[in-house]
């Protein structure tokens, strides 16, 4: 069996494991080395051909795999050493890594620190209570994306997408640039999962009609599907039984939402958050191991492949200040709560002493909301931060704070919430 | 012409808000400023956006290659350069940024490769 010795070990090479491991050279972390399971880097990122990338980052608008190549070049000049179709199959809290691959077979990594950058994956169908037969033409639309966009596959003729989720929205423009017709997008919620933007320039340019408080309640065919029923749902998502609607199609496109990939995490017997289904990170994007730290999707679901690299480039100084033997492990962490109208914070919990001058945070509403105030608290104290003139579920905010404001208010749990502003 | 309806996507106050023309010029209702006019007003006028699809790429590491509009391109010349883009191959290996279609369909904007694309070995 092949044993390595490193200092870093990044699993998974998608945007967020690429920034950390770049971050960390810089931070002059020596021996870094990225485990990636497909061949070659770039992670999801190389099936996203639509652009809208970068943004932040970059201050450009990139398409995916212009985000990815970006990083991919900076990753080749960096002398990180890149492992590509290598499984990992187990890590352990002594930072042990046990991976395998067709040239080496098993591999034993010894790591001294270790970057959890796993991304994340599709609801499928299961996970909808779609039930009855299982023919061929279901897929999850991020299935339909790589088939379309990296293996010149057309997997049907015509389509229903249930979800309204972005990367479903996305797939309803591109699959009629191939020829595909659309019939609609069907989504169970009253509001579109996906970003305005998306329901605008992937829906409405093409004539594709958005129907929502509606679900498929029964799939057609036997060994390929023929077509769909919808049905209006009522307000607690029960479908309605007289709104039911036969729809002929060969395909049934699932754009159901994301879940954080954590099998590794969870048998390294790191802690979980409910919520999130990832990790639960402090200030520096570490677990409860300590020196094991975990960026982007793997973390929690991010709307912005920016924020993935952020979080990456946080886990990598992180890494850097544990193998110094900076990072202060005694003191305990103060948690940060959610309040009113917020649901996902990362990160969960602080520990004052470690922060960098500010401490970025990455928030999702529970509910839209117009002139909406983000406020911290601790006890009674509740202190404003930040006015917002819309918060939304599909739109993570990102707010950041003061080391001196958190300091102040870190003596019992913290509170986050988004209050809407009485006049 | 008719009264049309804009949702604005500058910012993620997403107004809704409609246009309408008469002697006097342009009319909107609806948007909170005038960011949502301009958008509503070019959306009216010259409609833009960006092009992004894959051309089939022989002996490459995967059949497709990913391309994209090097600015926006008119919306209503969207299909006409993507029938043209359908009937295009190109040969690895490919660099990003490298130019696949020039000045495409005369519209003034080149489709440049998004990624490098090597060879298969």
């Amino acid at each position: 069996m092949r044993v390595l010795d490193m200092d870093l070990v990044v699993i998974g090479g998608g945007p967020a494991g690429m920034a950390a491991a770049k971050q960390a050279k810089e931070e002059g972390i020596e021996k870094v080395i990225i485990l990636e399971r497909d061949c070659e880097l770039g992670g999801i990122l190389q099936q996203c051909i639509h652009d809208g990338f970068g943004l932040i980052d970059f201050k450009e608008r990139l398409t995916g795999v212009q985000y990815a190549q970006r990083y991919i070049d900076l990753v080749e000049q960096s002398g990180i050493t890149v492992m590509l179709n290598t499984m990992v199959l187990d890590i352990n809290s002594n930072k042990q890594v046990m991976a395998s691959s067709e040239s080496d077979g098993l591999i034993q990594i010894n790591a001294k620190a270790i970057i959890l950058a796993m991304g994340c994956r599709e609801k499928t169908r299961p996970q909808v209570y779609i039930h009855g037969a299982r023919p061929a033409g279901v897929y999850t639309a991020g299935v339909v994306q790589r088939y379309i966009n990296m293996e010149g596959l057309i997997p049907g003729d015509k389509a229903v997408i249930l979800g309204s989720g972005d990367i479903g929205l996305i797939m309803a423009r591109r699959m009629t640039f191939e020829g595909i017709k659309v019939i609609g997008v069907y989504e169970i919620m009253d509001t579109p999962g996906g970003l305005t933007r998306n329901v605008e320039q992937c829906l409405r340019d093409y004539g594709i009609p958005l129907h929502l408080s509606t679900t498929v309640t029964k799939i057609h065919g036997n060994k390929r599907v023929e077509g769909v029923t919808i049905a209006k749902v009522d307000s607690s998502f029960k479908p309605i039984k007289d709104t039911e609607e036969f729809f002929a199609c060969d395909m049934l496109v699932l754009s159901v939402g994301l879940i954080p990939e954590n099998e590794l995490t969870r048998n390294a017997g790191i802690e979980i958050d409910n919520m999130t289904k990832g990790p639960i990170v402090d200030e520096n994007m570490m677990t409860s191991i300590p020196g094991i730290f975990a960026a982007g999707n793997v973390v929690a679901v991010f709307d912005l492949v920016d924020y993935v690299s952020q979080t990456g480039i946080r886990a990598a100084k992180g890494a850097a200040k544990y193998l110094s033997g900076m990072l202060d492990l005694s003191q305990s962490y103060v948690p940060i709560q959610s309040g009113e109208n917020v649901s996902v914070i990362i990160p969960q919990k602080i520990r004052t002493s470690n922060m960098d001058l500010k401490e970025d945070f990455y928030v999702r509403v529970k509910q839209e909301s117009k002139k909406t105030r983000f406020m911290v608290g601790s006890n009674d104290d509740t202190y404003s931060i930040k006015r917002f003139n819309i918060v939304k579920p599909p739109e993570m905010v990102h707010v950041s704070l003061k080391k001196e404001e958190l300091v102040n208010i870190a003596h019992g749990d913290i509170h986050f919430h988004m209050r809407k502003d009485v006049k | 012409m008719e009264k049309a309806s804009y949702t604005c996507i500058v910012c993620p106050l997403s107004c809704k808000g409609t246009l309408t023309l008469d002697q006097d010029g342009y009319a909107t209702e609806g948007y909170l400023c005038k960011k949502g006019t301009e958008y509503a007003i070019n959306e009216y006028t010259n409609p833009k956006r960006m092009l992004t699809t894959t051309v089939k790429i022989n002996h490459g590491m995967y059949p497709n290659l990913p391309v994209v509009s090097n600015k926006e391109i008119e919306k209503s010349m969207m299909f006409t350069c993507l029938e043209l883009l359908h009937h295009l191959q190109v040969e690895a290996p490919v660099k990003a940024g490298d130019i696949i279609a020039k000045d495409i369909c005369g519209t003034g904007v080149d489709i440049i490769a998004g990624r490098n694309m090597k060879r298969k070995t």
